[in-house]
């Protein structure tokens, strides 16, 4: 099976990586199997794919010898819940792994959610979207690392309405992630005594937004909702453009995207959107010292937010298994991840935070505003900060999320 | 204002229209095919992988050569067009004896190591490239607001699609390769350098995937899997049309644009399936398709 074949090697590079890094590893010691769960061949390749791999080697490299060992695993879930649960199994089942990192799409990332619970090890997701993880789905074994729907619905929504745009038409991504996106927007507009015209819900993978657009456009809305992700949203931008929806006036609000989104728009089309994200390369010294590091392992990719988060929770975990004993972090992943709930959090990508009883990491989010190509001074140079949402506010209350770990 | 089936007329004209023009890609890509299969007997699923590198070569003349939209429009497809010559030498050449599965089979382990190489190379997220001045901006037809663009690509894609017809069916050059589907034998007794007439088709058929690849780059997202979102739509209506039939594939083209179109009023959700619900019925009616021969 192809899929063995690429985790070994991946392990091997891995291990010999951490060997490189000058700390000898001590052959005695217990082994922490890490994997990297997530879209390796396609929409979403960009914002997790190898890059969450470099950079969880990084997390790996920069805690390396704390008496343990560590491997790291790889594998492709194709965006499909039934592959994706399937490797989390075999992984702990035949491979002794203890951590599933990364794993975007909602869709894949609740379906892990549940077998990692149900195996007891240690669930660090970063690039799904979906506010369930820490809602009602949430668990003991899961921490939810960098965004959720929530969020980016408080964010960009919610500056959305503040600056005018009370009606709203969604363009929505048809599966679990545009469902809660739409969702979670929705009850902020209509908080702001907005109110939401219509809506249309698109299959995956859709290459035409043109009609959506005109059914849009013919609705009046001020605002245009995007609660898609990745080519989706890309597609739609580039079509509105085309159309001459922003020219007269329509603003359209892309809840999720990404820098390299913004990288593979052209900032001839991107200028002037606003979107959130919790990481920024070029946010701070630490931020520009970690992207400084990773980049060279990047094979010309910069890393997202997404990517920030896999090194960010790697370590955070890593931490809290030095601390508590990597023996006991492998034999009970509910027990690692109260740890890393008792821990305070600090690393380059998000500064200092912590992580929620329900799983929510929680950490500032940033409001950005796309620069337009004469603003931009060199390459990856995309973002101006807007405004900055403080952690305790920027995410849903833990009260709010109906998770069953914190009922009281 | 009035209502047609509770949808108002202007907004129903409209998507007729934007039909009209997804149409036009569907007829233009599903040419190619017709063409590659009607005289090749190839079942091209590689379509789609270089209908993506016309888009991609357009992409790197401008950013590595600064070679612009319109030089584009024809340098992309020749260039595509000998890959698709060297392609047929080295591979497809070998199995016009063998049956119609083994070329389908290897188009498409072509298609997945393309796009691979591509995806290895230039990532998942995309490559922008705009409209070129001369055709941006856009019409207000009163009832919506034409794009100037994607007036052009309708334009580009009549033509497009009428000349390859007329080269076909009323040419000298198209009676020899009518012949040379129906006996190669006796065409290459007649002094017709057949090998070398098939070779160059799929290559005339790969630039057509290219010139589509062209004009789609400043609206669709320039990504390695562009092509195999849309070659699995194109195929169904391929067989809608009927395979090898050029003019029921241009026509059933635009057609299924339209319903689609339609489709993305009423019920925005099977927007995606409608064709294959179509395709099925068609093959159950007419198992050779609308305008095929049995």
């Amino acid at each position: 099976m192809p899929l063995d074949r690429r985790s070994l090697i991946a392990g091997t590079t891995a291990a010999a990586l951490a060997g490189l890094s000058g700390r000898p590893a001590r052959a005695q010691g217990v082994t922490l199997k890490i994997g990297v769960l997530n879209d390796q061949s396609g929409v979403y390749r960009d914002i997790s794919g190898p890059t969450s791999v470099a950079c969880v080697r990084q997390a790996v490299q920069d805690l390396g010898g704390k008496g343990f060992n560590v491997e790291i695993l790889t594998a492709d879930h194709q965006n499909k819940p039934d592959v994706g649960s399937n490797i989390a199994r075999q992984w702990i089942d035949r491979d002794g792994v203890d951590v599933i990192v990364d794993v975007p799409n909602s869709a894949v990332a609740l379906a892990v959610n549940g077998v990692v619970r149900e195996k007891n090890k240690v669930y660090l997701n970063s690039t799904a979207a979906t506010a369930d993880l820490t809602g009602p789905q949430c668990s003991p074994n899961t921490v939810h690392w960098t965004y959720d729907t929530w969020m980016l619905a408080k964010s960009t929504g919610g500056a959305m309405v503040k600056a005018g745009g009370d009606t709203w038409f969604f363009i929505t991504a048809d599966y679990a992630f545009g469902h809660a996106l739409e969702r979670d927007t929705t009850a902020f507009i209509k908080a702001q005594n907005g109110r939401v015209l219509g809506a249309v819900r698109h299959p995956l993978g859709t290459t035409d937004f043109s009609s959506f657009l005109v059914q849009a456009q013919s609705s009046r809305a001020k605002v245009i909702g995007l609660a898609n992700a990745g080519t989706d949203t890309v597609n739609a931008v580039k079509q509105a453009a085309e159309f001459g929806l922003t020219r007269r006036g329509t603003k359209i609000a892309v809840l999720l995207m990404f820098i390299n989104d913004v990288h593979g728009l052209g900032l001839q089309a991107a200028q002037g959107l606003v979107c959130t994200e919790t990481f920024y390369w070029d946010l701070n010294d630490r931020t520009r010292a970690f992207t400084t590091k990773v980049k060279p392992h990047l094979a010309g990719n910069m890393p997202a937010m997404s990517h920030a988060g896999c090194y960010a929770a790697v370590l955070h975990y890593l931490k809290a298994a030095a601390d508590m004993g990597a023996d006991k972090a492998k034999a009970n992943g509910a027990e690692a991840v109260a740890r890393m709930k008792a821990m305070p959090t600090d690393d380059d990508c998000f500064g200092r935070g912590s992580i929620r009883a329900d799983g929510r990491k929680i950490h500032p989010s940033y409001l950005f505003e796309v620069k337009s190509p004469e603003e931009s001074k060199a390459p990856w140079d995309y973002y101006k900060l807007l405004q900055t949402t403080p952690a305790e506010e920027a995410f849903r209350p833990v009260a709010d999320g109906a998770c069953p770990l914190v009922r009281s | 204002m009035d209502d047609i089936f509770g949808i108002p007329a202007p907004l129903l004209f409209g998507q007729l229209l934007l039909g009209l023009i997804n149409g036009a890609f569907y007829a233009m890509l599903s040419l190619g095919l017709a063409v590659i299969f009607g005289l090749l007997n190839i079942v091209n699923m590689a379509h789609g992988a270089q209908f993506m590198m016309g888009a991609f070569a357009a992409w790197m003349l401008l950013a590595w050569g600064g070679i612009g939209y319109w030089w584009a429009l024809i340098l992309a497809p020749i260039i595509v067009g000998i890959t698709g010559v060297i392609m047929e030498k080295l591979f497809i050449s070998k199995l016009y004896k063998l049956d119609h599965l083994y070329g389908l089979l290897l188009t498409f382990g072509l298609a997945l190591i393309i796009e691979g190489v591509f995806r290895n190379e230039f990532g998942s997220s995309g490559l922008p490239y705009r409209i070129p001045p001369e055709l941006s901006g856009a019409w207000d037809l009163g009832f919506m607001f034409m794009p100037v663009y994607r007036g052009w690509v309708v334009i580009a894609a009549l033509i497009l699609c009428l000349a390859t017809w007329l080269m076909i069916e009323k040419t000298r050059l198209g009676a020899y390769l009518r012949a040379a589907t129906e006996n190669a034998a006796l065409v290459q007794a007649f002094g017709v350098n057949v090998p070398r007439m098939i070779t160059l088709t799929y290559g005339f058929g790969v630039a057509l995937a290219a010139v589509g690849g062209v004009l789609a780059a400043p609206i669709y997202s320039v990504n390695p899997q562009m092509g195999s979102n849309l070659i699995i739509v194109v195929f169904a209506v391929v067989v809608i049309g009927g395979m090898g039939s050029i003019l029921g594939s241009v026509l059933t083209g635009f057609a299924l644009g339209i319903v689609e179109g339609l489709t993305k009023v009423f019920w925005p959700e099977a927007s995606a399936t409608v064709i294959f619900v179509i395709m099925a019925i068609v093959l159950l009616a007419r198992p050779a398709g609308l305008f095929g021969r049995a």
